[in-house]
């Protein structure tokens, strides 16, 4: 009831759908064709950066999330942002344990 | 999909306002409804986030401390079949977004031929995972007391580097979070896909396509999600590991 | 005291139990177990958690009487060990954690924001049950043996060393935990989309506020403690070497995954009970609370800051020195939204007519022993006098001071303040004053010696200690004599209260807020029609419009 967001439910047109799928697949076939190379560091780098890309595409289109309510994509950024709290912190007490002996 | 329907028990305002039959009595309007039952289900996804984020975290830090085992172990995987897999669940995630259109535009047959074809791909990616875990079992990498180095240490391929037995124990870590990660992934598929079957008797009685879509809707946002954790166990487990540091 | 009191108001005199409300709405035990009626669910919770209580309460009293004397002749260590764990483990995953959100939340939100109910009801009603479940996993590991690994699980003791029901202690934290997820989820959602036309943020009671915040840090921090314990379950049956240095694992990975849970967790414990005091402070200094936009930020801001600190549990375990330094000034930086808290309390009462009934007195010693715990906190993120204090007494006497001088004070604070809302009935104020007094010296005596313990040097966790230290245990255990008389006395006089009590009336206190402008105890449906909110929260000249104009209509 507070702050009523009454827009009409946008419908996505399978089309659109379509598109987002083929190029998903596009992906896959790149990541999967990427690993056979040995790029020494850019490995890990290339194939997480199209995951990224692919997860943005699923959650921009196939979740709705484009087209969704602010609330939402604040949701979405909240718990990323947890995320990365979890693994850069811990990660950087990992990384700094070397840095000296004391 | 609503009209403007007011925040009244329908009893007080008798046939002054038309009334939703799906409206549950404590929300005000439809788009109240269907709002908050999305943002429930993203929120769910949100710990879902975080859930899987204990398991990365620790995958990070054993593939820095253990890289050549996490190499040892990424090779015995099959990237074919890995990327067959990606690509079955990539397609039932089309499936289902088609179904959340069947059900908006109140498709009765769509809706239950893209439930349909999303269950038999769900079914046919846990077979394939069944599979891999099967050729992984009778190889003896499953984590536990059956766990075998022997592979790694005196390795039948001549081409192959064996390994100290030392370096060769912490593969167990790897297949540990192998499984760890792609269990509690199929666990999940297996919910999905019983959720699914459910969905898809109702939706044959004519549910979901009578105004009212935001089961079909929830449920698409589930599996979706679902997909987003493969798409990131993909390349996590299967790829990234593959060539040892020089 | 009565004649200042505020209670004898006119609506007072001549109220009558409403002839309709949610506990006569149905009866039976279908009625109650298959509830979808937030306030039911929150009589259920209250009920459970109490029994925890009392579960973990009796463990404590047993630990204190074994530290009557020096010699370990109570009880024997492996036994004492039992003692602690199961002690902190139920007094923290089945009371403190539940108690003020279950309970009080999902009896106070959605009537506070003005709606009828949560926002998924059956949703609200399975996360007790799967609580309940939980609860059993907890009370099997508890009689077929107990547990003894402390409530904090350490690796490589639980998952190698320890022979005890760790696996079937874990499960019932991680099924609890789904249940604590569950109702953060309902929480969010309700607050977000339930509210009453016109009932803006900064229209809501503090009380949501902080509310809202615990139900983020459930929903952001209880997953990771989930899949902690699963993998604590599985090094233990499989033994495959994640938390096992033998094997290559990390026990250090433990503790960062449990405590980037187990830290939020202990503001999950505190505040609710912040809110609480909002309301109190408010309601009996007759005042607005000080410094609103302040207040409620602070509220957020803890429970942000909640995930920047977790590693001040870990400064001896071997972290980095600099993610050490790094987690203390963040540990430090917590103080300030606390201390705004503090402050603006203070602020309100000063120049209010403030009145000292028994809530108002339970919200005095919050806010006194909140800043003790809070400020020996402070002295504990520091990393040199950390590195001292670190497992003793010290420790255990600080997070007393927070979690039972502050939230069990907080919650006792809350039950009276609402109990003639829940039940329609007052409960004798004399006897809850001498209550609130009772709890108050008998807390007081029971851990201050504690903290000169700690610093002396008293290792926590052991049942023997050394001679010298007998007067200060001698004290401590005299006081927890007291500590129970301060909780029984409630529990008794709450009981008569049930029936014997003065009706209450809907708006006892004269406070403003939703839930105050309904018959009490409330309607099945909460509100007869949904209202529209006009008015500013803590809006004491309203109310007293509203009050006057009320009267004049009764005749
Ligand atoms: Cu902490």
């Amino acid at each position: 009831m507070s702050t009523p967001t009454l827009h009409k439910h946008h419908i996505i047109q399978p089309r659109l759908y379509l598109t987002i799928l083929i190029v998903l697949l596009v992906l896959t076939a790149t990541t999967t064709g990427v690993a056979f190379l040995d790029l020494g560091v850019l490995n890990p780098i290339v194939a997480l950066a199209i995951a990224c890309i692919k997860a943005t595409l699923v959650i921009l289109f196939f979740m709705h999330l484009r087209y969704s309510s602010k609330l939402l994509k604040l949701t979405l950024c909240a718990g990323l942002f947890t995320f990365t709290v979890l693994i850069l912190l811990t990660l950087t007490d990992y990384m700094s344990r070397a840095w000296g002996l004391w | 999909m609503d009209s403007q329907v007011i925040a009244n028990d329908p009893e007080e305002t008798q046939s002054a306002h038309e009334h939703s039959p799906h409206l549950v009595h404590h929300y005000a309007t439809m788009d109240q409804q269907v709002e908050s039952a999305s943002f429930g289900m993203w929120i769910f996804l949100l710990t879902e986030i975080m859930f899987f984020g204990g398991m990365f975290m620790a995958y990070l830090l054993y593939r820095n401390w253990y890289y050549d085992a996490f190499v040892a172990g990424s090779n015995l995987l099959s990237i074919q079949f890995g990327t067959a897999m990606t690509t079955i669940l990539i397609v039932s995630s089309f499936t289902v977004a088609m179904g959340v259109f069947c059900s908006e535009t109140r498709n009765r047959k769509g809706l239950v031929a893209a439930l349909s074809l999303t269950l038999v791909l769900g079914i046919s990616f846990l077979c394939m995972k069944g599979t891999e875990w099967h050729g992984i079992y009778v190889e003896h990498h499953v984590p536990g007391p059956n766990f075998s180095i022997e592979t790694f240490v005196h390795p039948t391929d001549a081409r192959d580097v064996p390994m100290s037995p030392d370096a060769a124990q912490h593969t167990q870590i790897f297949f540990f979070l192998y499984f760890a990660l792609t269990g509690i992934h199929a666990l999940h598929m297996v919910i999905g896909c019983s959720v699914l079957i459910f969905l898809l008797i109702r939706a044959r009685q004519g549910a979901y396509t009578d105004g009212n879509p935001t089961m079909i809707h929830n449920f698409g946002l589930y599996w979706h999600f679902v997909d987003i954790v493969w798409i990131f166990l993909f390349p996590l487990l299967y790829l990234i590991s593959r060539h040892p540091l020089k | 005291m009565s004649s200042t009191s505020i209670i004898n108001l006119p609506n007072q005199q001549t109220a009558r139990m409403p002839k309709n409300h949610y506990l006569n709405s149905g009866y039976g035990l279908k009625s109650w177990a298959l509830t979808l009626d937030h306030k039911r669910i929150a009589i259920l919770y209250l009920l459970t958690t109490l029994f925890f209580f009392c579960i973990g309460g009796l463990m404590a009293a047993l630990m204190r009487l074994e530290l009557l004397t020096p010699a370990g002749d109570l009880v024997a260590s492996d036994t004492y060990n039992k003692l602690f764990s199961i002690h902190g483990i139920i007094m923290v995953f089945f009371f403190l954690v539940p108690i003020a959100p279950a309970v009080l939340g999902n009896f106070l939100i959605p009537i506070m924001i003005g709606a009828k109910d949560v926002a998924f009801p059956k949703l609200n009603l399975l996360s007790y049950y799967i609580f309940l479940i939980g609860g059993f996993f907890e009370l099997y590991s508890i009689i077929w043996g107990g547990v003894d690994t402390g409530w904090t699980f350490t690796t490589p003791l639980s998952t190698h060393y320890v022979n005890t029901n760790v696996i079937s202690a874990a499960m019932g934290i991680f099924i609890a935990g789904f249940s604590s997820i569950l109702t953060g989820l309902n929480f969010v959602v309700t607050i977000h989309r339930l509210r009453a036309p016109g009932m803006t943020w900064f229209r809501l009671p503090l009380f949501i506020w902080s509310y809202y915040a615990t139900a983020i840090i459930f929903i952001l921090a209880t997953p990771v403690i989930a899949i902690t314990m699963v993998l604590i379950a599985m090094e233990r049956v499989f033994g495959i070497g994640v938390f096992d240095p033998a094997l290559g694992g990390d026990p250090i990975l433990f503790q960062h995954l449990f405590w980037f849970y187990s830290h939020p967790a202990v503001y999950v414990m505190i505040l609710p009970g912040m809110g609480v005091m909002s309301e109190v402070v408010g309601c009996f200094s007759r005042k607005r609370v000080f410094g609103y936009t302040a207040v409620a930020f602070s509220s957020v801001a803890i429970a942000v800051f909640s995930f920047f600190v977790w590693a001040h549990h870990m400064f001896i375990m071997g972290i980095s020195n600099y993610s050490a330094l790094v987690f203390s000034l963040f540990s430090m930086l917590v103080a300030i939204p606390s201390a705004i808290k503090v402050f603006n309390w203070s602020a309100t009462m000063y120049k209010g007519s403030i009145t000292f009934e028994t809530p108002m007195l339970y919200a005095f010693s919050f806010i006194g022993l909140f800043t003790i715990g809070g400020l020996t906190g402070v002295m504990l993120a520091s990393l040199g006098m950390d590195i001292h204090m670190t497992e003793t007494y010290f420790v255990v006497a600080h997070f007393h001071y927070v979690m039972v001088g502050g939230m069990v004070s907080a919650v006792m604070c809350g039950l009276h303040f609402w109990w003639p809302k829940i039940t329609g009935r007052m409960y004798p104020e004399q006897l809850g004053k001498l209550a609130a007094s009772t709890l108050f010296i008998g807390f007081n005596l029971t851990f201050f010696p504690q903290f000169i313990l700690g610093y002396l040097g008293m290792p926590r966790r052991y049942h023997a200690y050394p001679a010298e230290f007998q007067v200060l245990n001698v004290m401590s255990t005299a006081g927890a004599s007291i500590l129970a008389i301060g909780y029984l006395l409630p529990a008794m006089y709450f009981l008569w209260s049930l029936k014997y009590g003065a009706i209450a009336g809907s708006n006892p206190w004269q406070a403003t807020g939703l839930e105050w402008q309904i018959q009490s105890p409330p309607l099945k449906d909460n509100f007869e029609e949904i209202p529209v909110v006009d008015f500013e929260a803590y809006d004491y000249e309203w109310l007293a419009n509203k009050t006057r104009h009320e009267v004049t209509n009764v005749g």
